[in-house]
């Protein structure tokens, strides 16, 4: 096995025993969309998902070639066909962040420099996009905080802010309207700071796919995917909070938090059931996408339905 | 032409049966397909009369009730998708969906509305609604279109230029319908380009 299983993080957290794959409705399942016509021609793949449903756990990573292939990434393309194909122009090396804002570390940081002495985990990770699909993806790379701290925010910082690169030569999808560029997108100093989030480099691994962030991209396992910024150019320590992509897009459907929460509903999706990409039938999304026992005290108090 | 028309589908069960052939979210693939065809066929169909004036190609109106009917077929098999294969004929979830989700609740919509159009498409029931009012009943064509296309506006997260192609071309065969209509008024009946007349093409076509 490649990837180890971080200390924190018991396999019994990752798959909870009752989400386990019921087998019987698997075989309904089966039979019953035999009786499609639609579905007939699918019933090879019915067949086989019905055999994987008595053999393994439910949080199984997704293959590396679903993580690579199937991406949100629009400064790439609208496609999820799109980045894979259109993100290996890009330049990943060298790459420089530049950190500013209310911080005593401020400047250009080559990468290495961003994370030297940094320690590195491998972390499995439900990924749940707004889209309501899913996938258990095994990301390498840095706890956030580590690296935050070591830049020694000041006191008023109390949000901060990623920037995505800006370069149409290297990304097609920025030569249209299509969001406001480049993408941002933040997290209070306490998100930033809880030790789920990371700074990711890798996956399986391996260096960091172009078309999944690559040189280094932002992951919260508890938030939906678009938080997870990709090919980061700039962290900026901030008083106010950020004005992300998303809600600047659609403030009735984005808003800043985005935490994975099956009991608000997005405007295109319902929020409270997902599609594991893999598998056939849905399941149900959990509260804070499953992490809710380490992140809901960040929470507390908070009206998660005004604060989506 | 009718085997013309089961290329797509074709592609499909294909592509259903090759390793990755819908890639890795093959349910959403199929359905994106499917629908995409409903609309190709629905302006492929509304495309007929205008060719069939301005290009003279007569022979086209012979297939223009297979083609309506291949767009109602590609919308079936796009519902059966998503009752049968991504709901799993939830009944309860589906009506969810239907009723929070406008770009459901409009592409409903517009499948509802055209089961009376496929019903109405044999010689008989021309003869036995008359050929002025079973035009009148077929002009709902237009709305669906429009319906059809607002469905896959709504459906988009935010990338919109494609749903925008499909509008401005069903908006350009409806103008088409408009202006012919106008200057017949103004010209009189020289020719007889839509409406119950081609209810009469259909009912002689076979």
């Amino acid at each position: 096995m490649l990837i180890r299983k971080p200390d924190d993080i018991e396999p019994s957290e990752i798959t909870p025993e009752r989400d386990y794959v019921n087998r019987r409705a698997f075989l309904k399942m089966a039979g019953g969309v035999g009786a499609l016509a639609a579905g007939s021609a699918l019933a090879p793949r019915l067949l086989r998902s019905a055999l994987v449903a008595d053999g393994p756990p439910e949080d199984t990573p997704n293959t590396w070639d679903q993580i690579t292939s199937y991406n949100n990434y629009y400064e790439f393309g609208t496609d999820k066909a799109d980045p894979k194909a259109n993100a290996q122009q890009l330049r990943t090396s060298p790459w420089s962040v530049e950190v500013a804002g209310l911080c005593r570390k401020p400047g250009h940081y080559a990468l290495d420099d961003l994370f030297r002495s940094v320690t590195r985990v491998d972390r499995v990770y439900r990924l749940r996009c707004v889209e309501a699909w899913s996938m258990v993806v095994p990301w390498n790379g840095y706890v956030l905080g580590d690296v935050l701290r070591r830049l020694e925010p000041e006191p008023g910082a109390k949000y901060v802010q990623f920037t995505t690169l800006y370069d149409p030569q290297q990304m097609p999808g920025q030569r249209r309207p299509i969001l406001q560029w480049p993408y941002v997108e933040g997290l209070r100093m306490d998100e930033a700071m809880h030790p789920l989030a990371l700074l990711v480099t890798g996956l399986y691994g391996k260096p960091l796919p172009k078309q999944d962030g690559a040189p280094v991209r932002l992951v919260v396992p508890w938030k939906y995917g678009f938080k997870g910024i990709k090919a980061i150019v700039k962290i900026e320590f901030v008083e106010q909070q950020p004005t992300t992509t998303w809600m600047r897009a659609w403030p009735e459907a984005y808003g800043f938090y985005a935490n994975v929460n099956p009991t608000v509903d997005h405007p295109q999706w319902t929020q409270s059931v997902e599609r594991r990409i893999g598998e056939w039938r849905r399941r149900p999304t959990q509260m804070f996408n499953g992490y809710g026992d380490q992140v809901a005290s960040l929470y507390a108090g908070m009206d998660l339905r005004k604060n989506f | 032409m009718f085997a013309a028309c089961l290329v797509p589908a074709a592609d499909l069960a294909w592509r259903a049966f090759t390793p990755d052939g819908l890639g890795v979210n093959p349910i959403e693939e199929a359905e994106i397909f499917t629908g995409l065809w409903t609309l190709r066929f629905l302006a492929i169909t509304l495309a007929v009369t205008p060719a069939r004036e301005l290009l003279r190609l007569g022979f086209l109106a012979r297939y223009r009730r297979m083609l309506g009917l291949f767009t109602f077929f590609y919308a079936c098999v796009h519902l059966a998708m998503w009752a049968g294969v991504d709901w799993f004929f939830a009944w309860g979830l589906m009506a969810g969906e239907i009723g929070k989700h406008r770009y459901i609740l409009v592409g409903m919509a517009s499948f509802v509305l055209l089961v009376p159009l496929a019903l109405t498409s044999t010689n008989g029931a021309v003869r036995r609604l008359g050929g002025r009012r079973w035009a009148r009943l077929h002009r709902l064509i237009y709305l669906i279109a429009i319906g059809g296309t607002v469905h896959y506006l709504w459906a988009v997260k935010k990338d919109t230029l494609f749903p925008l192609v499909y509008l401005s071309v069903f908006v350009g065969l409806l103008a088409y319908r408009v202006a012919t209509r106008w200057t017949l008024r103004r010209t009189g009946p020289a020719r007889s380009p839509s409406g119950a007349a081609n209810a009469a093409v259909l009912q002689h076509s076979e």
